[in-house]
């Protein structure tokens, strides 16, 4: 068991690792000349030269990958460009909003598409299992933004119930904070609630034909103990993979819902730097994503030996 | 679904062609009167209708697919005026008879705006399940066949699919410029990595069936199994696929031009209609409501023909998702 949980942890390694030369080895293989498309059109040929020194892109590729990888494993990511801040103290200061988003958004989205993948899976091909189906292929197709400006529309303006915009530290109070997030939680937790939905019902109707649940009937467990105890245990282990995949969906969706209901968290971080072509910025933002990612995902792999006790390594 | 059917300890002895496994003595020869009535006879519709009753989320979704497609072909003859023209005496105007969606605060018409974006929108989600088809069908086969590869190529693979995909694409668009062939590099970028993982699983089953072994004792070349007997297989979950592709590429390129990472605003997106309502969404949302309105019902038109195509294709995955 220890010995596998090393070998998965080591196994990240040449993950991260292809991650970090896709995003640096961008610079030097995006068509044209990056440094003049981040100085932009109005740029002096002095400008650019100082923005090809500060990116390192008048040095050789490999010793800049070099020193480049050695600042990264320090917790450096890097210059703005615009800012001339530390990328990792940029980081750091909008990391709140988006990480309580994202929190907010797991639990909900979780509670809410387990148990209606499980109901559509007890009775499936009934109304109740289309409806619910119906539900998962609009979270599907509706982007995020758009669910987001609906609801925002609904219940901020229509109704007034709920601010349509910005954020609340924490620190302020459990009311406030969350009620700033419940717009965005909703809207960004969609399609995750139908990604889930469907694999859980997919996982369930596996699970409901096998002989333990006949079983466990006709020993007399009631249904309700008999789907969430008997069945949802042994289905569990594709519905964790799946939360764990789609934590990519979250975070690519948590950058739109944040400009939508602007929030200053990471997303609306990225979307300026996008406005000024400030790549470090960018590069660090895909970084340490990727890596939230992968450590993610690490952890589902590593939960299915507590789920399902069969699996040994 | 029946559970499977249950051999009791019994059964050896008690086994005669007239008592099927399962079935108990007592209530066979009651049970098979009713057959008649449980196996109704299947009566096929005939003609389009019949075809589009037995496939309702194909039929929903091609009609839908075919209408937008209708749409961005000919665009120019829709009642539309110059999507770019600009009139400022007319800014922010609500949907009347004269401007059907409203114009937005550049008064330009945003219902010419929107039809002129389906054609960005069909073209980036088409081109990229196009070529992110093409380019995962070849490294999932060049993984699948020659072996030696298939570590290097999949850790690679591994490698990308652990950028999230609108990051990935985010990261391409800040370093070039704005313009839809980008985009549509930028996305298809994003999207191989999964293709290829389809194809490649695909491949590695495919090839441990006795047809293909069968071809290479006859002596078939590996060229020629990959030609005739792997691609031809390969075609149904790559077509199911590609819808799917599709379906996330035209999501992108809207997140992409809403955020300012895509299509440069010159050109009429869904995507750019949006990020031009945005500052002013609150008090006029009729600039957001209707490329929103169209990019839902495109996207869902592509996912509902994807469903149906998946169940149609393979019956077995009909019954799973």
């Amino acid at each position: 068991m220890m010995n596998y949980v090393i070998r998965r942890i080591l196994a990240t390694i040449p993950v991260m690792a292809v991650v970090a030369l896709f995003v640096f080895s961008l610079l030097y293989i995006a068509p044209g000349d990056p440094a003049a498309v981040i100085a932009g059109d109005q740029a002096t040929p002095a400008d650019v030269e100082r923005i090809r020194a500060s990116l390192g892109l008048d040095r050789p590729f490999l010793i800049r990958f070099g020193e480049w990888s050695w600042q990264v494993l320090h917790g450096d990511l890097g210059t703005s460009i615009f800012t001339n801040l530390p990328v990792a103290a940029m980081i750091a200061q909008r990391i709140e909003p988006t990480l309580s988003l994202m929190a907010v958004t797991l639990a909900f989205a979780v509670t809410v598409a387990v148990p209606i993948g499980v109901v559509a899976a007890w009775r499936a091909d009934t109304l109740i299992d289309r409806a619910i189906m119906a539900f998962a292929v609009l979270g599907f197709s509706v982007p995020v933004f758009v669910i987001g400006y609906v609801l925002a529309y609904v219940f901020g303006l229509q109704f007034d119930w709920l601010p349509v915009q910005g954020y609340t530290p924490f620190a302020e109070g459990f009311g406030p904070w969350i009620e700033n997030l419940i717009l965005p939680a909703l809207a960004l937790g969609c399609v995750y609630i139908a990604l889930i939905a469907r694999t859980t019902r997919a996982a369930m109707l596996e699970v409901m034909q096998q002989d333990y649940i006949r079983t466990a009937r006709a020993k007399g467990i009631g249904q309700a103990g008999l789907l969430f105890v008997h069945a949802l245990k042994n289905a569990a282990v594709p519905i964790v993979t799946v939360i764990g995949i789609g934590m990519a969906l979250l975070i690519g969706g948590a950058v739109v819902t944040e400009t939508v209901f602007a929030i200053p968290g990471i997303g609306r971080l990225t979307v300026d730097a996008i406005l000024r072509r400030d790549y470090p910025v960018i590069q660090g933002v895909v970084l340490l994503f990727s890596f939230v990612y992968v450590v993610v995902n690490l952890v589902v792999d590593l939960t299915y030996t507590v789920l399902d006790p069969r699996i040994r390594y | 679904m029946n559970p499977p059917p249950v051999i009791t300890a019994t059964a050896p002895e008690a086994f005669s062609p007239a008592t099927a496994p399962g079935v108990s003595t007592v209530l066979a020869p009651a049970a098979a009167p009713d057959l008649p009535e449980l196996l109704r006879p299947v009566a096929p519709g005939r003609g389009l209708i019949g075809w589009a009753r037995r496939h309702p989320a194909i039929a929903i979704g091609g009609v839908l697919v075919l209408a937008m497609l209708l749409i961005a072909l000919f665009a120019p003859f829709l009642g539309t005026v110059d999507p770019t023209a600009l009139s400022p005496a007319r800014r922010t105007r609500e949907p009347s008879a004269a401007f059907w969606f409203g114009t937005d605060m550049l008064g330009r018409d945003i219902y010419s705006r929107v039809l002129y974006g389906t054609r960005v929108s069909l073209a980036v989600g088409f081109s990229v399940a196009m070529l992110a088809s093409l380019a995962g069908l070849a490294i999932g086969l060049i993984s699948g066949f020659m072996r030696r590869f298939d570590g290097l190529i999949m850790r690679v693979m591994d490698g990308l699919m652990s950028i999230p995909p609108i990051l990935l694409a985010v990261a391409l668009m800040a370093l070039t410029r704005g313009s839809v062939g980008n985009v549509i590099t930028a996305i298809t970028i994003a999207e191989i990595p999964r293709v290829s993982r389809l194809v490649r699983s695909v491949v590695l089953s495919l090839r441990e069936q006795p047809f293909v072994d069968a071809a290479v004792a006859a002596g078939t070349r590996a060229p020629m199994v990959i030609l005739r007997h792997i691609l031809p297989n390969t075609l149904a979950p790559m077509t199911v696929q590609a819808t799917y592709v599709c379906a996330s590429a035209m999501i992108v390129e809207a997140i992409l031009s809403f955020i300012g990472a895509g299509t440069p605003p010159t050109i009429p997106s869904w995507g750019n209609i949006m990020a031009e309502g945005r500052a002013l969404w609150q008090v006029k949302p009729h600039i957001v409501f209707f490329p929103a309105a169209f990019l839902s019902v495109t996207v869902l038109a592509v996912n509902l023909l994807g469903d149906g195509l998946r169940d149609a294709l393979d019956p077995r995955m009909a019954k799973r998702l």
